[in-house]
């Protein structure tokens, strides 16, 4: 690669010296499938000349197989880079592209303009500070560029370039230069951009890419790659608290224990005191230790080992905090969501979430509505598709310390993992605390639990039926609690068709719909064990991650899974309320076994077979579980 | 007070996604080819840790015909960070005495460097293998994610790769499966050279130049290694001054001529040269997306 500099060749090292203090930026470009962002980024690398012979070589050979310009070279082949998406003539996913100045490294995101991408943009937009949106000069702002300018201000980026582009075609005519500019500045405005920057350009023909261009002599802006090296993005994050989220125990011997991470934001000092969340513990950074040599001060962005003074109990995912600026701590939030998988959101459903290196179990309990990523608009919804955003309110399995993405992008920021899939399904970014788990303390309350069951001689369980629709579950249910009863025990069944009568009567039967039928009784249940009951739930309850959710509401050995595996052919034949055969004549709609699926226990405490046995038998072989494993020892 | 520069940037971005991998995954490992971008990871392996000596080890996927002086750099160089040193060589490979002068590049390729690597990671069940590759390097590397999930049976499935945002990685595998990770992914060739620059990192000195006896095979030059190498009638032994921009198997990666005897000089060169690194690679010269084929099989 031709570099052009002088000093390459007359005084290396007095170059690698003046290379070593390069700043950095890091940006992405969007626009639409022709707005003519690959070229822009191959002309930016051809340009500021990083190709090398070799690798213009073979792009002149595809230009020539299958580029779209003719004789003359496609610089847009120099980044499109997989097999699949070249044939396509598309980009479909992200890719990260690299090129420096004297001035500055660059790594550039090049993010699809396709519609349905919108999870790969915002994937880029995660780690830039600068975004190049790029409008066809003769189709002005479209929905396209409404779009990414909004991942773009939900992801957090302030700075925004206009890339004016295919000037050449409307002859550098300022008047639709300066209408595109006021139409971008007018819908932009409430995004929270710092600053807009429009220029005219020829992406093509390389005019205002590199160097100042002659046919736009109106326009006294900088080129492109000149207000890239100039471009100040510093976000003063240096002046925000300090922030060292715990990310390894470094502990080579018994008497070093120092705390690994990468500083989130701000500055420490040694002497400096600190408060470390969750658990509030306070003392003073004794060293800043790198492998080169202990630091007086680290800053933002610094991988760094921190010793304090006193011994006190620090784990991974615990946030080291400047003692005077905290951050919050919380476990319920209202965060924008955005969601990344084929798979839809269910509120309800309970997902992996990872922060800052702290990994918990979060659901979303409510999904206040949904943004139209092309208007704007707010709808309404129950769920989440791939590519969607919402706003929900979202519940942990414990507190955090975190800051507002708005106020940090590090300690602000999640993604969700499926349990089963280990996909990463959505990305989040916290708004705020709701503050719920300060301000509604759990009401304590005098008699307990435990007092409760022991004035009725009993330990309070759940028994949750699961299996098809006629598998036989409300009929064992019956028998089982008539036994129970007869020993004198105090119960409850949860039917239900008959909870769907009342509590529930509002809800129907799509996936949605049964995840939430669910959660209803899954926390019924659990205020009834606290009063101390045997609570015997008879619900299809078709998916695993609900019956889990039960599961994980209750305390251990609380929460008794019976299968009642009757295959899908005994059941059907049965048909006990004639229901299969509406199904299969199209008249309900979504009906477990039929055209919605039924997912077996895993590991169940108790299988129950239809087939080899009668509803009475089942019975007793469940109280004789309960026996067994002392549900019915008469507490004294 | 000052941004941290690009290089610092780069090597704190390493550093955190070395740590997470110790933080999070049962089982690690550091593939080590002892190449320039090896001794760079080795050396943020270092820093990132410190004063705890990285906890995982190195593994080594020996072909049998790396270079004399990498086997010798690479025992030492483990010894003295040390680490544990794990040398893997398919032992089918090796009893079949599969070669590049025998088999040709591609099928010794294949069977010692792609088969012997996944047996490798069987045998030792590795959940996280850290691999030094760049996404400056080759186009479809410049999609891949940092940490990149791979099947039960070692496959990139370009199309389906986890979404990664921020510095949040999602690390979580079943049995079985695996996550390669790449430290480096955010690096270029100028930038690793200017590292081991500034921070004085030892590299095998092939990679500065000096008279090596070399034959020309094909247009390449390729260095006399060991009496392993076929000399035929019309071969002629040179003695030439020459240097080697990528490290690897001797009979597939070809010498350049060049007077660069120290490192600012070899930068210096490659500043004002005109080819691409990977040239020098005889595996690259097939068609544009021969890397993403091998990367599906399985190739780092």
């Amino acid at each position: 690669m031709s570099h052009h500099d002088e000093l390459i060749a007359t005084d290396i090292l007095g170059y690698l010296n003046a290379q070593e203090n390069k700043s950095f930026l890091r940006f992405i470009t969007c626009g639409s499938v022709d707005d003519g962002k690959s070229t822009l980024i191959g002309r930016l690398l051809y340009d500021s000349k990083l190709i090398y012979e070799d690798q213009l070589a073979s792009i002149e050979n595809d230009s020539k197989k299958s580029g779209t310009q003719g004789d003359n070279i496609d610089l847009a082949l120099l980044v499109d880079g997989l097999a699949a998406e070249r044939e396509q003539g598309i980009t479909i996913d992200v890719a990260y592209r690299f090129f420096s100045t004297d001035k500055r490294k660059f790594i550039v995101a090049d993010t699809p303009g396709h519609e349905q991408y919108t999870r790969n943009m915002a994937t880029g937009a995660s780690t830039a500070d600068l975004a190049i949106l790029l409008i066809d000069a003769r189709y002005g702002v479209q929905v396209q560029t409404r779009r990414h300018a909004y991942i773009a201000s939900l992801l957090g980026i302030r700075h925004i370039v206009c890339a004016i582009n295919k000037m050449d075609l409307i002859d550098f005519s300022e008047d639709v230069h300066n209408k595109i500019e006021s139409d971008f500045r007018e819908f932009s405005k409430d995004l929270g951009f710092s600053d807009i920057t429009c220029i005219p350009m020829s992406a093509l023909d390389g005019d205002n890419v590199t160097s100042k261009s002659k046919r736009a002599s109106w326009y006294q802006g900088p080129a492109l790659l000149e207000h890239l090296e100039t471009v100040d993005v510093d976000t003063g994050t240096l002046t925000s608290p300090f922030r060292l989220p715990v990310q390894w125990v470094n502990r080579p011997n018994l008497d070093f224990r120092g705390f690994s991470g990468t500083i989130a934001s701000g500055t420490v000092n040694v002497g400096e005191e600190i408060i470390v969340l969750p658990s509030g513990k306070r003392s003073t950074v004794k060293e800043i230790i790198t492998y080169d040599r202990n630091l007086d001060q680290a800053k933002e962005d610094q991988a760094v080992t921190i010793t304090l003074e006193d011994e006190i109990d620090i784990s991974r995912g615990d946030i080291i905090c400047s003692k005077d600026h905290p951050a919050e701590q919380s476990d319920q939030f209202q965060a924008h969501l955005l969601w990344m998988s084929e798979k839809e959101l269910f509120p309800g459903r309970q997902y992996l979430f990872k922060s800052t290196n702290k990994n918990l179990l979060a659901s979303i309990t409510r999904l206040k509505h949904k943004v139209n990523v092309n208007d704007l608009s707010l709808e309404p919804g129950r769920n989440l598709i791939l590519n969607e955003v919402g706003v929900c309110t979202l519940s942990l399995s414990a507190p955090i310390a975190f800051d507002t993405y708005k106020n940090n992008r590090t300690t602000g920021s999640f993604i969700l993992i499926d349990r089963h899939t280990n996909a990463t399904v959505g990305v989040g970014m916290l708004d705020f605390s709701l503050r719920r788990a300060a301000n509604v303390v759990w009401q304590e309350l005098d008699v307990e639990k435990t007092q409760r069951a022991q004035l009725k001689h009993q330990k309070p369980a759940v028994l949750w039926f699961t299996g098809l629709s006629g598998s036989g579950k409300s009929t064992i249910a019956n028998n089982v609690e008539k036994i129970l009863f007869d020993m004198g025990r105090h119960t409850y069944i949860l039917d239900g068709d008959n909870v769907r009568h009342g509590l529930n009567k509002d809800l129907g039967f799509t996936d949605a719909d049964r995840v939430e039928n669910i959660r209803r009784v899954s926390e019924t249940a659990k205020l009834m064990t606290d009063a101390g009951l045997v609570t015997l739930v008879s619900f299809i309850s078709p998916f695993r991650a609900e019956r889990q959710i039960a599961r994980s509401l209750l305390e251990e050995n609380e929460f008794i899974e019976i299968h009642v595996n009757t295959p899908l052919e005994v059941a059907e034949a049965r048909d006990v309320k004639g229901l299969y055969a509406k199904a299969r004549a199209g008249k309900i709609k979504n009906f477990t076994g039929i055209d919605s699926e039924y997912q077996e226990p895993l590991n169940p405490e108790i299988v129950i077979n239809t087939v080899d046995m009668t509803a009475e038998e089942a019975a007793e072989r469940i109280v004789e579980y309960l026996k067994a494993n002392g549900y019915l020892d008469t507490v004294a | 007070m000052s941004q941290l520069t690009h290089l610092e940037r780069l090597e704190a971005e390493s550093i955190h996604i070395m740590r997470e991998v110790a933080a999070e995954c049962e089982n690690p490992v550091m593939l080590y080819s002892v190449g320039k971008d090896s001794s760079v990871m080795l050396h943020l392996a270092e820093k990132a840790f410190y004063p705890s000596k990285p906890p995982f080890p190195l593994m080594h996927v020996d072909t049998t015909w790396k270079f004399k002086e990498m086997i010798e750099f690479r025992d030492r160089r483990a010894k003295e960070v040390g680490m544990d040193l794990i040398v893997h060589i398919n032992p089918e490979g090796k009893a079949a005495g599969v070669g590049p002068f025998t088999h040709g590049s591609a099928v010794h390729t294949d069977i010692m460097k792609t088969q012997g690597l996944k047996q490798a990671l069987n045998k030792y069940k590795f959940d996280a293998a850290f691999g030094g590759a760049r996404r400056d390097e080759e186009k479809s590397r410049a999609k891949e994610r940092i940490f990149s999930f791979r099947s039960e049976q070692h496959r990139w499935d370009a199309k389906n790769q986890r979404p990664e945002l921020w510095n949040i990685f999602n690390t979580r595998v079943h049995k079985g499966e695996s996550m390669r990770v790449f430290p480096l992914s955010n690096w270029t060739e100028l930038d690793i050279w200017q590292y081991i620059h500034k921070e004085n990192i030892e590299i095998p000195s092939l990679y500065l130049s000096e008279i090596r006896p070399v034959v020309e095979k094909d247009g390449v030059l390729i260095l006399v290694d060991d009496d392993r190498m076929p000399i035929g009638p019309n071969d002629v032994i040179q003695e030439k001054m020459v240097r080697f921009r990528t490290l690897g198997c001797y009979p597939l990666t070809g010498a350049v001529q060049s007077e660069a005897t120290t490192l600012p000089e070899v930068i210096q060169e490659m500043l004002l040269t005109t080819t691409s690194e990977r040239q020098g690679r005889v595996i690259d010269s097939d068609a544009g997306a021969s890397m993403e084929k091998k990367k599906e099989e399985g190739y780092f």
